[in-house]
């Protein structure tokens, strides 16, 4: 490995007494102090990966329970409120632990390596919103085994379904968990958002300009000015409502003078940027994959650029399009409307953009390039319906119809999950040093595109003739059967292809038969392929000086002028950061202050009294607080490398 | 896998690709943030003012209530603890480390100050006699008002006690030795957070306070 290319020479460093609360982990811990530990951005996007993966797996089962339940006219495979518990989870899982945190993988381990960086801004704080994160998933999914179960809600969490008052269950505490949940993982996505934002501002390698970036780090950033201006809303709104439920204050309790509609405002106002936070990252990964895969640069990349940023802009400006049925009056519809509609300009700049690229390229059906097809032809279809909602009389009569659900499936997983699976074909050799088996890898595509087809197109038709959303079953004599069962099916199809994609994904880190991948098996052009597969600790041995937008193909085929350049190496070599506890301890003590503050009685295990919920908050808090102390007592640390010159 | 040489290394600022220091671009970012966070919450207030569940004899006049003047002085008081941390951050650059320890001392105690004004007008409204106003209640029956109220200027509150504390390990660390003028950026990134809070509460006093009295 790395080892033979280390300097031993000793630099000439001071050696400073540092405070040390407890011992800081060296830069030798090895396995599962190394992970919990880590600082280093690579492994924390394996992990979110990982995470992600394993709760998508999850959510799909939530998923097939769902459908399963719809096979056939009054079904009982679930009770009405376990349906919507479903539901709500379903949502809720796939959204806030399964996009959002495989595209945080992205962002984590492939935007330092195109800018040329060596670690993200702040090490020890994206370490904080990995384990935020952890954190999150879990509390959300504790819910299952307290008083009342999991959210019934809706991913949405419409008041006056919240209020302690109309609870189904006395006492429900799944709305607690929702609540609290996604305050931690909003926590997560802020701190990352920061972290990213800093970055890509201001860590770029020489000559990284900003119209040099590649399109997957513009996206990030963009995604990431979407999150920290998008996630206020939500975190003020769940805020006032555990408020609602907790103190007994009115926010959105319409018995006492607060009004619902509040909560859907201000619900949306962070809801519809999501979208775009969901979908940009896929769009970013599929205008890095296009060209590799067409053998030509990306047509109209600046164009690409400012149409994300546009959608980015236009994102903030049209919420209430989820709300034309609410009666918000003529003038609030027609303007949210028009904006809806003008959105459908920078997306299909966008997408006439890639097939621009396409246009007269030389192109390989890989399974990257077939996953990003597969994205556009899918995408293109969830936005045809989106274009048909933002003419208020067609969503009025496709509201709560399973039209809807076709269309954000067909825009959630059309779009941004095979966008995601096709970057982790065309990353994960970059991450594992080996390359997947294709023939399996086009079986995943082929069982993924098929499944998802045959699941959500009839449920076009099933919206058009009338079969609600949300509900948990329907009658006989709708003529609802037939396309529910064939949607079924369709969704097992889907979901065999989908785990044995993520088992592909897993197994290629520990199946010693695959072909190592080399530095750049897809001859593709920006700066992260110059490395070594799977890429060495500190990245760059030498930081890059970039002289052109697809550095690592002029590398190979420019002209000599436009070859990338190596900074010397200081005196004091790479600066690496030290492995840090404070992230884990804080995360810890966030995670059990929630667990103490969403409890109201007190915490009693076999009927031994163990602890007020009061009295665990305090806990947490304390531990909380301790984390951070450490923290800024520990400083930054680090140490030095000195990797030699034909490493890279 | 790595094999490295000497450890606890002298701490540089790395440079950065536009001259910004990294912490300065975060906090930047995250102000930025905080912007939307407050957003919400004014919107949330301005929505609600006016709405009474129970409109008529019970009509809330929030007026009654209201001790405009002690919270102009500590309007003031917030304001003018701006003034010392501009000048505690002005004197760090310059180096002059007692200078900097006696201006955030200075911040701490008006910060403090304001702290206490705020906490003796949220006793004062809840216990005062035949007009309380609580979470969910004025004089008993349910209302909004003091949910918007408490949770707007509580969350600006928080910020404030934050700021105090972030204040407090900066004068600690003033006597402890570790702050010194390298630390410049950092005491400026708390700085950028303390002026910050100040406009908000700039916004808020006539959004919240003031704006009673003419509409």
């Amino acid at each position: 490995m790395a080892t033979e290319s280390i300097d031993y020479a000793s630099p000439e460093t001071k050696s400073k007494v540092e405070t040390k609360v407890f011992p800081r982990p060296g830069q030798h811990v090895t396995g599962i102090v190394d992970w919990l530990t880590t600082i280093d951005h690579k492994k924390i996007g394996l992990l979110y990966g990982l995470t992600a993966l394993f709760f998508l797996l999850l959510g799909g089962i939530e998923a097939l329970l769902i459908r399963s339940q719809l096979w056939s006219h009054n079904m009982e495979i679930l009770t009405n409120r376990q349906y919507n518990q479903m539901f709500t989870m379903h949502g809720t899982t796939m959204v806030f632990l399964v996009i959002m945190p495989l595209s945080a993988a992205f962002f984590n381990f492939i935007m330092p390596l195109q800018i040329g960086a060596r670690d993200v801004a702040f090490p020890r704080m994206n370490t904080l919103s990995l384990w935020c994160f952890f954190a999150g998933g879990i509390t959300l999914n504790l819910s299952w085994f307290f008083t009342g179960g999991a959210p019934a809600i809706g991913w949405f969490g419409y008041a006056p379904l919240t209020d302690t008052r109309f609870a189904e269950v006395m006492g429900d505490m799944g709305p607690d968990f929702w609540v609290f949940s996604l305050q931690i993982l909003g926590i997560a996505s802020l701190l990352a958002s920061f972290n990213f934002i800093t970055t890509i501002i201001n860590m770029r390698a020489p000559g990284m300009t900003m119209m040099r970036l590649p399109v997957f780090t513009w996206m990030t950033l963009i995604v990431s000015f979407l999150i920290i201006l998008a996630f206020p809303a939500i975190t003020i709104a769940l805020a006032e409502l555990m408020f609602d439920r907790t103190y007994g204050t009115n926010f959105f309790d319409f018995l006492e003078g607060g009004k619902p509609h509040l909560w859907q405002h201000l619900f949306w106002i962070f809801g519809h940027p999501e979208v775009y936070i969901l979908i940009l990252p896929a769009m970013g990964i599929v205008s890095e994959i296009i060209p590799v895969f067409s053998r030509k640069p990306l047509f109209g990349y600046g164009l690409i650029i400012f149409s994300g940023a546009i959608i980015g802009f236009m994102g903030f400006a049209v919420w209430s399009h989820h709300m034309f049925t609410t009666g918000m009056g003529v003038v609030a519809t027609s303007a949210f409307s028009i904006l809806t509609m003008l959105i459908a300009i920078p997306t299909g700049i966008k997408i006439f953009n890639w097939i621009g690229t396409m246009w007269g390229g030389r192109i390989r059906f890989d399974t990257p390039m077939l996953f990003a097809l597969g994205f556009i032809t899918m995408f293109m279809i969830g936005g045809f319906t989106g274009i048909m909602h933002s003419s208020v009389p067609i969503d009025a009569q496709h509201q709560d119809s399973y039209f809807v659900v076709a269309h954000f499936h067909y825009v959630l997983i059309g779009g941004a999950l095979f966008g995601l699976f096709a970057g982790f074909y065309f990353w994960l050799p970059k991450m594992s040093g080996r390359l997947m088996n294709e023939k399996l890898g086009k079986l995943v595509f082929t069982l993924m595109f098929i499944g998802f087809n045959v699941t959500f197109f009839p449920m076009h038709y099933l919206g058009m003739i009338g079969q609600p959303r949300r509900t948990h079953s329907y009658n006989e004599g709708h003529g609802f059967e037939a396309w529910n069962q064939i949607a079924t099916i369709g969704a097992f199809v889907l979901g065999i292809g989908i785990a044995i994609g993520i088992y592909q994904f897993v197994s290629s880190f520990f199946n010693k038969k695959l072909k190592p991948a080399g530095k750049n098996p897809w001859d593709a052009r920006t700066i992260e392929w110059t490395l070594s597969s799977p890429v060495k600790e500190y990245n760059f041995a030498r930081t890059p000086i970039i002289k052109s937008r697809d550095q690592a193909w002029e590398n190979n085929y420019g002209p000599k002028e436009k070859h990338a350049q190596q900074e010397a190496l200081g005196d004091h070599g790479v600066h690496m950061p030290d492995h840090s506890w404070c992230p884990l301890v804080t995360a810890l003590g966030l995670f059990v202050m929630v667990i103490g503050l969403l409890f109201r009685q007190t915490i009693e295990f076999a009927e031994l009294f163990i602890a007020t919920p009061y009295e665990i908050a305090i806990a947490g808090g304390s531990l909380f607080v301790l984390g951070i102390v450490m923290w800024a007592l520990e400083g930054p640390g680090g140490y030095h490398l000195f990797p030699k010159e034909t490493e890279e | 896998m790595s094999e490295a040489t000497a450890h606890s290394i002298e701490h540089h600022e790395p440079e950065t690709s536009t001259g910004i220091p990294n912490k300065k671009v975060l906090m930047w970012a995250f102000l930025g943030s905080d912007c939307m966070f407050f957003g919400t919450l004014i919107s949330t207030h301005l929505i609600y003012r006016k709405i009474s569940a129970t409109v008529g004899s019970n009509y809330l006049d929030i007026r009654d209530l209201f001790d405009i003047e002690l919270t102009s002085f500590s309007t003031f008081v917030l304001l003018a603890s701006s003034l010392f941390m501009a000048l505690a951050v002005s004197a760090i650059h310059k180096g002059n480390l007692t200078s900097t320890r006696w201006m955030l001392f200075g911040t701490i105690i008006f910060g403090g100050i304001f702290l206490a004004c705020q906490v003796y007008e949220f006793t004062h409204f809840v216990h005062a006699p035949g007009n309380e106003l609580t979470l969910s209640s004025y004089r008993g029956d349910p209302h909004v008002f003091g949910s918007t109220f408490y949770l707007l200027t509580g969350t600006h509150g928080t910020h404030v006690a934050i700021g105090v504390l972030w204040l407090v390990g900066w004068l600690i660390y003033s006597f402890t030795g570790r702050m010194s003028v390298s630390d410049a950026i950092d005491v400026e990134c708390c700085g950028l957070y303390w002026h910050f809070v100040d406009i908000v509460w700039i916004i808020i006093f006539p959004v919240v306070y003031l704006m009673e009295y003419a509409f």
